[in-house]
């Protein structure tokens, strides 16, 4: 599309049980859709939506695309055969890991390399730390290992030296060899997607990245052909991990960045959304069925992480956005352990057969089925009697395997399971938030995910979190992440040098050379911007210490004192120590350029239309809730209906199709401009 | 009225959570690589009538699972008897003596009094690895100590703040007897600092559900843990159970010394009972009791993770002091192998004690040592001295569910091994190979996991290698029919000769010269079950993938 054009504009994201889709219209008008994942072909899944939505696909400008291809192929091992090439005497290292465990305790557990042992390859090579060759590369030796993984049935290869994020020649003169023989383009340089040193974590995150390419690159291409031919005119984008998109052109070059492209798109929203009501700095709280992920929003940024872990021992490091998961979702399961004392999680009924209130076979109480007791979930089912019977069925269980043993009633088991359940999110989304130096209390909790708006409240009140901001479509922000998000580029560039002797010159050239860089590929890009930013910052460090400490910069020319100073002051900051005694390292200057796309009206997400004019006009019943032991008769409003400027004191349940909001006793609601429900913990009593 | 059950799970978080919190701000602002990225740091809750352990972070390092109770323990024995000065409020004891509820001296603790309205509510307490304390060998990994005072400065409890302002008198003797002492400050405020975090939090928890309240809820939660223990332990039928695990030797004197424990279940407990074991050795590989007390501990949480640690979880383990043992270490002999290596076997010799029993949950012996390879020396380019460390895994034991994972952490650690091209970068070295030891894991229906086969040049200079390790005589023991996992080997290259350490698995001070080179290839863990009942195809596995050659395959599985 030309720029300025007004086109609508398309976000859609495959979850694992439900593709999603947010149309914004040319007219300002919005079209949601919510249909099953296709997880085999997720482009049925994204068609079926576009369907469900009534795109006309030649007038839609541009469509942003979430997926779980490659985040699925990892965790599941479903991963394209590939090959390593790698350094004489290292092939192992992606078997060997760090010599870890997955838990403390238990002397049991096991680990699945990328690439199996008989797939890697050695071939004489070798550099030393500082980059000097030590041994030549042994090229005929490159061209016979390419041809073994051929004939060994490899769709993809891995070329992993030792050092070469010191010196990339042997690779890149391997990949000359390599590409040479290979019939596709599937061949990832170790060094390529970041160069750092740590044999394990860059090998891993290239054996991923190549291992997911050729999976990602037949599904964009399929999903590309599938939308042409309905008229689709130009490019798809891609989320990455980063919470930026990229053309579906190339975003299989760097496929490991695409693995936390679901969960990177909910952070982008909720700091998109964070930022137009004014609440920039956030906590995001996505629960779900089997686990809860969290995040951390500051200034409208959302934290970035250089070394995520997928899964035990599975590093993937290129910068994307760190979100952590935490233990329990909807169907964590709660039980009475042999102390007699009430357990929540780890265990989970998982989506199949789920919580007993899903009538799929389900017999251990969770946490939905203790709030579908408590009268603050309406079961999934038709029709009032089918209600009525699993209600009975799940108060039956709740009675007998933790009221009996509790001395308690179904209701107060019930209680009791929400009330441990909340304590244990609450101190995991605490750790979470200290682990990224940051007090709970100076954030907003943002609550999305189906089951998240349900114990935010709860959760803000244990965290001492003062607020929960609770956007329109809780359910569908991931989608709305790609409507939103912005082109990025990230850049890390390793000094490693004592401030002392730092050449200052030198960190501001490579400022210079980062910024240029991204604008460059950013321009490239057929797509409507506003504007192109960026963002600086250094990683530091006290001399000895391993840890870094990222220190955020206002400009890309700082000078020798002002870095000082700054990391001091965040030092402090962060661990309340000062240690004038020791000096100072600056290690890695990282730069984000970021292309940024016109603003977005999101109250139109709720049709306007269909608001009424008073509260009571959204009334849909009143319920009976327990809350503290006592039953009340709690107000029951319809999202949709309830007037832009609504104010509700809890308690009150409004609910809507991807989502139920608790607004507990004492807390009171107030519906911004944008359409989003802000809940002040105990606002009720500032009457 | 009996405290609910609710408020008790409550609080059971409440207190967990004030651990977890030390351990990462523990973490976050140390300084050593030891204890910011290997965690070899605890941090827990401990009563203020005897020290007993009210709760501890769940991220600790497993070997500390009970010491610091001794150590807590003995420092108010000695407040109350005049040994040691009174404490008053913000007051931070330090302690490392290993005879005082210890490990070994690089392990320094440090305990705060934690008071409410005046009066001593619990004490909070941390331990962590130090890089150095003095002695013979910078590390203080010494293998042929045999006496204390060479393995580093021992210091009994002192105040080293006082009222929350450090004593540079203490600290500066402290700084004389320590290498590298100029960084040990940032450990020392982030140890403090861990501490001033828990006590912030344990006060929100005390304002929010009152003292009274939570009192008695430890109280109750000591009970309920020693019920759930003992639970866990109800499966296990009463009658003697024994277990045997072997050190190569003591660095010193080249003999094996025997762990022989027998286990006995009876009226609902577990005695642990070490008295046939060797007497006290000359070199470092005595364990101290408080090490040996937590070894079983951290033993029965690697066999039921899912029982918290506490003082009650402990009750009905019944630990029978194994006076005249080297098990009972007394001042002054040399312990510096006991928190790595003793430790692990004292496991060892709980698991197979007790897997005939539980052959559900306990597994075939685990690799069981840290594999500390210290190589300290002269790097000219550089114009320096180094000491470089390089800690290995090795396999773990198979067991019920499935083959035991390949280089896997030693039993009582948690920490990672340092990457290849770090040890590059910062130590003249070049490694020809970090590789999976072919053939290391034990044979069984579940066969162990595989150990590690490095090997690593010296480039420049000159530097002296020194090896605290184990399983060199004896590889880790294969159950229920299992084989046992390859043992420990060590081969020093000189000059194109092959020198192997006459203890196997120990010896210090090996010199070499540029171009010399160390191989080490460390334990696989020991096999699980019948291996002819081992599936063919994942043994036809395993020869495909070069993991067993077809001979050594066929001769072991059948």
């Amino acid at each position: 599309m030309s720029k300025g054009e007004r086109g609508s504009v398309v976000g859609v994201d495959v979850g694992g049980t439900f593709t999603d889709l947010v149309m914004l219209a040319g007219d300002g008008s919005v079209r949601l859709a919510k249909v099953p994942s296709t997880l085999d072909n997720q482009a049925y899944g994204v068609l079926n939506a576009l369907d469900q939505a009534g795109a006309d696909l030649p007038s839609v400008a541009l469509i942003v695309h979430g997926t779980t291809t490659t985040t699925n192929a990892v965790l599941e091992r479903k991963l394209s055969k590939t090959g390593l090439i790698t350094t004489k005497g290292f092939r192992d290292v992606l078997e060997l890991g760090r010599r870890t465990r997955p838990q403390p305790y238990g002397m049991k557990g096991t680990f699945r390399p990328i690439i199996p042992r008989d797939l890697r390859l050695e071939v004489a090579e070798r550099s030393l730390a500082d980059g000097a060759v030590h041994v030549a590369l042994d090229e005929g030796a490159v061209s016979d290992a390419a041809r073994e993984l051929l004939a060994k049935g490899c769709e993809a290869v891995v070329i992993h030296f030792l050092h070469a994020y010191a010196n990339p020649a042997h690779e890149r003169r391997a990949a000359e060899i390599v590409a040479a023989i290979w019939p596709n383009d599937h061949i990832t340089l170790g060094h390529a997607l970041l160069s750092e040193s740590r044999e394990y974590e860059r090998g891993v995150t290239a054996a991923v990245n190549a291992s997911v390419q050729p999976l990602l690159q037949r599904y964009v291409d399929r999903l590309a052909r599938e939308l042409a031919a309905r008229g689709y005119a130009h490019d798809v984008l891609v989320m990455n991990g980063n919470g930026g998109m990229v053309s579906a052109r190339i975003v299989a070059r760097e496929a490991a960045k695409t693995v936390m492209s679901g969960p990177a798109s909910g952070v982008m929203a909720a700091a998109y959304t964070g930022r137009r009501a004014g609440v920039p700095d956030l906590l995001t709280y996505d629960m779900g069925g089997t686990s809860t992920d969290v995040a951390l929003i500051r200034g409208a940024e959302a934290a970035v992480s250089n070394e995520i872990e997928i899964e035990y021992a599975m590093p993937i490091h290129v910068p994307m956005v760190d979100v952590r998961t935490v233990g329990a979702g909807g169907g964590s399961i709660a039980r009475v352990n042999a102390a007699g004392l009430l357990e929540v999680g780890p265990e989970s009924a998982g989506a199949d057969p789920g919580p007993i209130c899903y009538g799929k076979g389900g017999q251990e109480p969770t946490i939905s089925d203790a709030n579908l007791l408590l009268g603050r979930l309406v079961p999934p089912v038709k029709s009032r009697t089918d209600a009525d019977k699993t209600r009975a069925v799940v108060e039956a269980v709740f009675t007998e395997k933790l009221g009996k043993p509790l001395g308690l009633n179904a209701m107060q088991a019930a209680e009791a399971v929400i009330r441990i359940a909340n304590m244990k999110m609450a101190g995991a989304i605490r750790m979470v938030s200290l682990s990224l130096g940051a007090d709970p209390r100076d954030f907003a909790l943002f609550a999305f995910g189906g089951a998240g708006p349900l114990h935010a409240s709860a959760l803000a009140r244990e965290l001492g979190v003062p607020r929960v901001l609770v956007p329109c479509r809780p359910g569908i922000t991931n989608a709305l992440g790609c409507v939103v998000a912005d082109l990025r580029h990230d850049f890390v560039r390793t000094v490693n040098q004592p401030l002392d002797n730092l050449n200052v010159d030198e960190v501001h050239a490579i400022f210079a050379d980062q910024i240029a860089t991204g604008r460059a590929l950013i321009e490239a890009e057929p797509i409507d911007l506003t504007g192109i930013r960026h963002i600086c910052s250094v990683d530091m460090q006290f001399i000895g210490q391993t840890h870094l400490l990222r220190v955020p910069l206002d400009n890309p020319t700082p000078d020798r004192a002002t870095l000082q100073d700054l990391f001091e002051k965040a030092y402090f900051k962060r661990f309340r120590v000062e240690l004038d005694e020791i000096r100072v390292n600056l290690v890695n200057v990282n730069c984000s350029v970021i292309g940024e796309r016109p603003e977005l009206d999101l109250s139109t997400l709720i049709d306007p239309a269909g608001r009424k004019a008073t509260l009571a006009g959204a009334l849909m019943e009143t319920r009976s809730v327990v809350f503290d032991g006592e039953a009340c008769e709690t107000p029951v409003y319809w999202r949709d209906h309830l007037p832009l400027d609504a104010v509700i004191d809890g308690p009150a349940i409004v609910t809507q199709m991807d989502t139920t909001i608790l607004i507990e006793p004492g807390d009171r609601a107030i519906g911004d401009t944008e359409g989003n429900l802000l809940i002040t913990v105990g606002g009720r009593n500032a009457d | 009225m009996p405290i609910d059950p609710i408020t008790l799970s409550v609080i059971q978080a409440g207190l967990q959570q004030v651990c977890d919190e030390m351990d990462l701000a523990f973490s976050r602002a140390a300084f050593s690589p030891v204890i910011a990225e290997a965690d070899d740091r605890s941090d827990g809750i401990y009563s203020a009538a005897d020290g007993s352990l009210i709760a501890q972070g769940a991220r600790g390092l497993p070997v500390f699972v009970g010491t610091m109770q001794y150590s807590t323990r003995t420092l108010i024995e000695m407040i109350a008897d005049g040994r040691v000065a009174a404490p008053k409020p913000d007051d931070i004891y330090i302690v490392n003596d290993p005879y005082l509820g210890g490990t070994h001296l690089m392990d320094v603790r440090f305990a705060r009094p934690f008071y409410r309205d005046g009066r001593i509510y619990c004490w909070l307490s941390n331990t962590g690895h130090w890089p150095d304390t003095g002695g013979a060998v910078p590390g203080g990994f010494s293998a042929s100590a045999t006496a204390s005072e060479q393995e580093g400065l021992r210091l009994p409890p002192v105040r080293l703040f006082k009222e929350g302002v450090l004593d540079r008198e203490i600290y500066s003797i402290i700084c004389s007897n320590i290498r590298v002492a100029d960084q040990r400050i940032g450990d020392v405020k982030a140890q403090a600092a861990a501490l001033k975090v828990g006590e912030a939090r344990l006060n929100d928890l005390l304002d929010r559900y009152g003292d009274d309240v939570v009192s008695e809820a430890i109280a109750e939660l000591r009970i309920r843990a020693a019920e759930q223990m003992r639970a866990r332990i109800a499966d296990i039928p009463d009658g003697d159970y024994r277990g045997i695990a072997h050190i190569d030797s003591d660095g010193v004197v080249n003999e094996p010394l025997v762990i022989d424990l027998t286990v006995t279940k009876a009226a609902g407990d577990l005695t642990f009972d070490f008295a046939r074991s060797s007497p006290p050795c000359m070199g470092p590989m005595n364990s101290v009791i408080a090490t040996t007390y937590s070894s079983v501990y951290l033993a029965m949480r690697h066999i039921f993770p899912d029982v918290p640690i506490s003082a009650g979880a402990f009750e009905p383990l019944h630990i029978i002091r194994p006076e005249g043992t080297f098990l009972d270490a007394h001042y002054p002999r040399p312990v510096s192998g006991c928190a790595a290596e003793v430790s692990q076997r004292i496991a060892e010799a709980v698991f197979a004690a007790l897997v005939t029993a539980l052959p559900d949950q306990v597994t075939a012996a685990p690799a069981g040592t840290s594999g500390n390879f210290a190589l300290g020396g002269h790097d000219p380019a550089r114009g320096r001295d180094f000491v470089m460390y390089q800690i290995s895994g090795g396999g773990y034991g198979g067991n019920a569910d499935h083959d035991g994972l390949s280089n896997g952490c030693s039993t009582i650690g948690i920490s990672k091994a340092p990457p290849v091209e770090i040890m590059e970068q910062a130590f003249p070295v070049l490694y020809h190979r970090y590789a999976l030891h072919e053939g290391s894991g034990g044979a069984g229906k579940h066969r162990g996991g595989f150990g590690l086969d490095y090997e690593v040049e010296l480039l420049r200079g000159h530097a002296k290698a020194s090896f605290v390790m184990d399983h060199g005589r004896f590889g880790p023991q294969g159950v229920l029919g299992g084989g046992d996992g390859a043992v420990n080997r060590v081969e020093v290259w000189r000059d194109g000769v092959c020198h192997v350490p006459e203890h196997l698995s120990k010896e210090q001070d090996i010199s070499l010269l540029p171009g010399d080179r160390v191989r080490v290839r460390t334990p696989g863990g020991g096999g699980y079950g019948d291996p002819r009942q081992r599936d063919p195809a994942l043994v036809a596995e395993d020869v495909a993938l070069g993991r067993y050659t077809p001979e050594d395959a066929a001769a072991k599985f059948g």
